[in-house]
């Protein structure tokens, strides 16, 4: 038995996966800065060193556990195909974005939550004493050194949002894992296609990784 | 027309809910088989292992499951086998477990401090012996906690199984939803029995994990 591969007919579409990379790499980017900022946020209300009121840390804690105990693509489903009963439309884009936010927000929370939960109280004690409020407090002392401490999982768990984003595919968010679908449906080389794709996704891991791990130590909390 | 109520509903998916238990039950007992071997190989310092399964790890955890799952159903095809979405989703989902599981146990056995192997090995320790008697038991007290945690990420990745026509838990719920015209309260359900099943197994790692903080300190 033989098996002829042909990536060539695979190759000659690159606009069409040109235009997935461009896709997946725009919502990972979406997603990742306003995910983290969400997390940063809610892991403010769930952290033991910042007072927050009871009710919210019920809020925040039921939503972390929801989220992190349920697939990506059934929250996926839920806000594309679910809400639209209820009255909430959204384009397919849209609905990717928002998904992958809820996601990354409620893993980042319990990861940046364990860098803040790490701080020396002394510290803490030394920003007050320094008359710093407690806004200040946690942006300018807390929170740099906790990022710092967390900032390989944090990657980490961006590329595991950057690699779910295929499943965006499937209510046809023209991300690479839709341009792929696309490519074999046109050509019939299934194989082919999602090897390709699968290449691409890998480097693009690899390439994310090394990228967030230059860009941390420069811009977020200093080296 | 026929009505369904939530309780049919809820009926339906249970019935679904079942082949989610047994993939992700194939894939975690064939990972950590595979995910064994790949440790013993990568322990055993034979030449270009370390490589093998580095690049092996790097190779699943750097791509989506999705992509793993379409290249196992397409690509057992291509050897003319006719594949079912089953043997397509439990071999693509044994691999990708076993990958992360190798690592996390790599780790574990890492953190069993060097003397221990020097010392077995002073006393004419065979490899196999210093694994079995030496080593893997200690191993395991450490391994205990992350791998109950990453039960919870097979149970999910089962779901991606339904893209490629495995019927469960999530195809269930997109196919009750197409016939019932009620995805709210249908998707609503599916994620909450994600919800049941992972949930007690989150909880228990994390209790398991407090355990052994106690002990070390």
């Amino acid at each position: 038995m033989r098996i002829t591969l042909d990536f060539w007919s695979v190759l000659s579409e690159w606009p069409l996966l040109v235009k997935g990379v461009a896709w997946t790499l725009a919502l990972t980017l979406i997603a990742t800065v306003i995910g983290v900022g969400f997390g940063i946020a809610c892991a403010w209300v769930r952290s033991q060193n910042t007072r927050a009121p009871g009710w919210l840390q019920w809020v925040v804690g039921t939503y972390v556990e929801l989220i992190r105990n349920t697939p990506f693509i059934v929250q996926l489903f839920f806000i594309f195909f679910g809400l639209p009963a209820a009255g909430v439309k959204l384009t397919p884009e849209v609905a990717s974005i928002i998904a992958m936010v809820i996601n990354l927000g409620a893993y980042s929370t319990e990861i940046i939550r364990a860098g803040i939960d790490a701080t020396p109280k002394g510290q803490i004690e030394a920003a007050v004493s320094l008359a710093l409020n407690r806004m200040q407090t946690f942006t300018r002392v807390v929170l740099p050194p906790a990022l710092k401490k967390v900032w390989p999982s944090l990657v980490s768990q961006i590329i595991i949002v950057m690699l779910g984003s295929a499943v965006c595919g499937q209510i046809s968010t023209q991300e690479l894992s839709y341009a792929a679908n696309l490519i074999q449906s046109r050509n019939f080389r299934a194989f082919e296609a999602f090897i390709i794709a699968t290449l691409v996704y890998l480097s693009l891991s690899v390439g994310m990784r090394r990228l967030l791990n230059w860009l941390g130590p420069r811009f977020f909390f200093g080296r | 027309m026929v009505e369904f109520s939530v309780w049919d509903i809820l009926r339906n998916l249970l019935g679904a809910a079942q082949w989610t238990v047994y993939l992700s039950l194939i894939a975690f007992i064939g990972g950590g088989i595979v995910g064994l071997l790949l440790l013993i190989l990568r322990l055993s310092k034979a030449r270009g292992a370390d490589t093998f399964v580095g690049g092996y790890v790097q190779l699943f955890q750097g791509t989506p499951l999705l992509m793993q799952l379409f290249l196992a159903y397409f690509g057992i095809a291509l050897f003319g086998i006719n594949t079912s979405a089953w043997v397509a989703a439990s071999v693509a989902l044994t691999l990708y477990t076993s990958a992360f599981l190798t690592e996390i146990w790599r780790g574990c056995v890492a953190a069993i401090p060097k003397g221990q192997w020097e010392a077995s090995s002073s006393l004419a320790l065979s490899f196999g012996e210093q694994l079995r008697h030496i080593v893997l038991p200690q191993a395991i007290k450490i391994a205990i906690p992350p791998t109950v945690g990453f039960l919870v990420q097979v149970i999910k990745g089962t779901a991606l199984a339904s893209v490629i026509g495995f019927i469960e838990l999530t195809k269930a719920g997109t196919m009750i939803s197409n016939a019932t015209f009620k995805p709210f309260v249908v998707y609503s359900c599916v994620a909450l029995m994600y919800f049941v099943l992972c949930f007690p197994v989150s909880l228990y790692a994390k209790s398991l994990e407090r355990k052994m903080n106690a002990v070390r300190r």
